[in-house]
């Protein structure tokens, strides 16, 4: 009953800092945008350890915060082994793989406008292919190590990234298409001086949105065999052996992995299209 | 209107490809079947075919090709066994049987859309919260970004097994997941489209000194409708993909999710591939449904599409 109390005191106090680090007169220093929610996020942690003893929750169901940092830092070499397999494998080669295959195709249906009006439904349609379903095939064809991860991931990537290139090739003025002409740039010149970087934002919106879902096709497909090294198999298994904590050490390795991913393509993002009026 | 023969086009590509495809992908396995019903196969023996790709054992028994369209249990089976498979399970089966897709479907699309309202609800609420509160603003709304960054797909099947365990069953777990997935789209988009009348109209507004609960229902509220449907066609299908991961772990009974399962553990590739296909046509339908939404509600409100 104590931990109980206490968690719900902690919640209050957390909030009432929020609430006067927010409406104070430093609100819009770097320092309070990073710390509240920061603190919202460690309230959280708090409260939910706090809780966990208070009720005596089963470690099967949902275990405490601190032991779950405990495998975290026990299980290094595992958790790090199983980082290389699904996320610098299996996620990153995909990625890689879908990308070059979508500009490829992109550059390819923009030559023609017959093809870029027949390629966006079907792209689109395509895309709706659940995980689910594609992920054993793949495992079927191209065996149980990465490389099926790989093929899965790229297939996953593939049409976002197409759809966003295709319509940011679409997105000069026929006035600055016109100055170039006037400049006598051929397809190529004008392709790579005005409407590749034009396409930027719109690509990089692709590759945001590309991030994710490469993360989520590695695990995923892990569960549909994979060797006994991998995110999504040492989930499987620990689920199995009911060691949630493992299970959760994992989730945050994912985490951190699925936005340090994010946060890497966005920092290009902000480096090459500092043009852009979003990014001003 | 005019994009019909583009599309049909490129489907007629893909589907060269994959007609062309199924001959090597499923030749070793028609030469094997071949030769254990009698058949003369060049080269005779399965370890020796082994040397050969399946593109050049076609081109040693040109007579075997037609096998691989027919083949019972395909690495990749051709169009034509798909769509018999689709019609004989949609159109074919009286649709309360466990045989028919349409009910696997509906197995999947009312968890769906259960949860889809529920998330949608949620992240609507959230929105108008972060949007007149610079609290929730500051606190949540960043871990609202980041959670999307977090491959949280992966995990649905433990979140279902967890909450089973607790005895939680049915239909609910199943909807959480494709809650959770529909929720943080709404959030974000709903958060933007609250935010995009500009300061100029929101002036006007004070003016007519209009009160906060007239400038949410008569202005903020209306602009953010052309973002709302945008978030709605992403939740959407986000929210059918988490419902059919979910049904994995459920001991694979019914369902899209369980028919893919299914017809990859018992070797019936066809089960896998219709439920694909069927899986696949109906987000499009719900995302068309939502697009024709869209377009009437916008036109009457005179905006055009975000």
């Amino acid at each position: 009953m104590m931990y109980i109390g206490a968690a719900l005191l902690i919640w209050i106090a957390g909030w009432l800092l929020n609430v006067r680090l927010a409406n104070g007169q430093f609100s819009d220093r770097m320092a309070v945008k990073i710390a509240v929610p920061a603190i919202f996020g460690l309230t959280i942690v708090i409260v939910w350890e706090l809780l966990v003893i208070g009720f005596q929750i089963n470690p099967v169901i949902l275990p405490a915060p601190s032991s779950v940092a405990e495998r975290f830092v026990q299980e290094g070499p595992i958790l790090w082994a199983d980082f290389k397999q699904t996320v610098l494998k299996g996620a990153l080669v995909g990625y890689l793989i879908g990308m070059v295959a979508a500009f490829a195709v992109a550059v390819l249906a923009d030559r023609s406008p017959f093809l870029t009006r027949g390629i966006l439904p079907v792209g689109s349609f395509m895309a709706a292919l659940p995980i689910v379903g594609t992920a054993p095939i793949l495992v079927r064809w191209l065996g149980s190590d990465w490389e099926s991860k790989a093929a899965v991931v790229a297939l996953m990537v593939f049409f976002p990234i197409l759809v966003n290139t295709v319509a940011g090739l679409k997105d000069t003025a026929a006035m600055q298409r016109d100055l170039m002409r006037t400049y006598a740039a051929g397809y190529w010149a004008t392709m790579f001086k005005l409407r590749l970087p034009a396409a930027l934002p719109f690509i990089f919106n692709g590759l945001k949105i590309g991030t994710t879902l490469a993360l989520i096709g590695a695990i995923v497909a892990e569960f549909f065999g994979s060797p006994t090294v991998g995110m999504g198999f040492r989930i499987s298994t620990s689920f199995g052996q009911l060691a949630l904590d493992m299970v959760w050490a994992e989730i945050v390795v994912a985490a951190l992995a699925g936005s340090s991913f994010y946060g890497l393509v966005t920092s290009m993002e902000k480096r090459m299209t500092f043009w852009h009026p979003s990014q001003r | 209107m005019k994009s019909v023969l583009p599309v049909l086009t490129v489907v007629a590509v893909i589907l060269g490809i994959w007609l062309l495809a199924v001959i090597p992908m499923n030749m070793h396995l028609v030469a094997d079947q071949a030769q254990r019903d009698g058949a003369m196969v060049q080269p005779d023996t399965p370890v020796a075919r082994q040397e050969y790709s399946g593109l050049g054992l076609a081109l040693r028994n040109p007579d075997l090709i037609p096998l691989t369209y027919q083949f019972q249990r395909p690495r990749l089976p051709s169009p034509q066994q798909v769509a018999g498979e689709m019609y004989d399970t949609i159109i074919g089966q009286n649709i309360t049987s466990r045989r028919s897709l349409v009910y696997h479907g509906w197995v999947t699309l009312a968890p769906t859309l259960l949860g889809f309202v529920i998330g949608t609800g949620l992240g609507i609420l959230l929105a108008v919260g972060i949007v007149y509160s610079r609290v929730m603003d500051r606190s949540v709304m960043p871990w609202a970004i980041v959670s999307q960054t977090i491959p949280i797909l992966a995990l649905a099947p433990m979140v279902i097994v967890v909450l089973g365990s607790m005895g939680v069953q049915g239909l609910f777990p199943k909807s959480l997941i494709a809650a959770y997935l529909s929720f943080f789209p709404v959030v974000v988009g709903m958060v933007k489209g609250l935010r995009s009348p500009s300061a100029m109209q929101l002036d006007l507004l004070r003016t007519y000194h209009a009160s906060g609960g007239q400038g949410f229902w008569a202005l903020r509220l209306p602009a953010s409708a052309p973002y709302l449907f945008a978030s709605f066609k992403i939740g959407i299908s986000a929210s059918l993909v988490g419902t059919i991961v979910a049904e994995l772990p459920t001991g694979a009974r019914a369902g899209f999710g369980a028919r893919m399962l299914v017809g990859d553990q018992y070797g019936q590739p066809l089960v896998s591939w219709a439920a694909l296909f069927a899986a696949a046509l109906t987000a499009a339908a719900l995302v068309g449904i939502f697009s024709a939404l869209e377009r009437v509600t916008l036109r009457r409100m005179g905006m055009a599409a975000a």
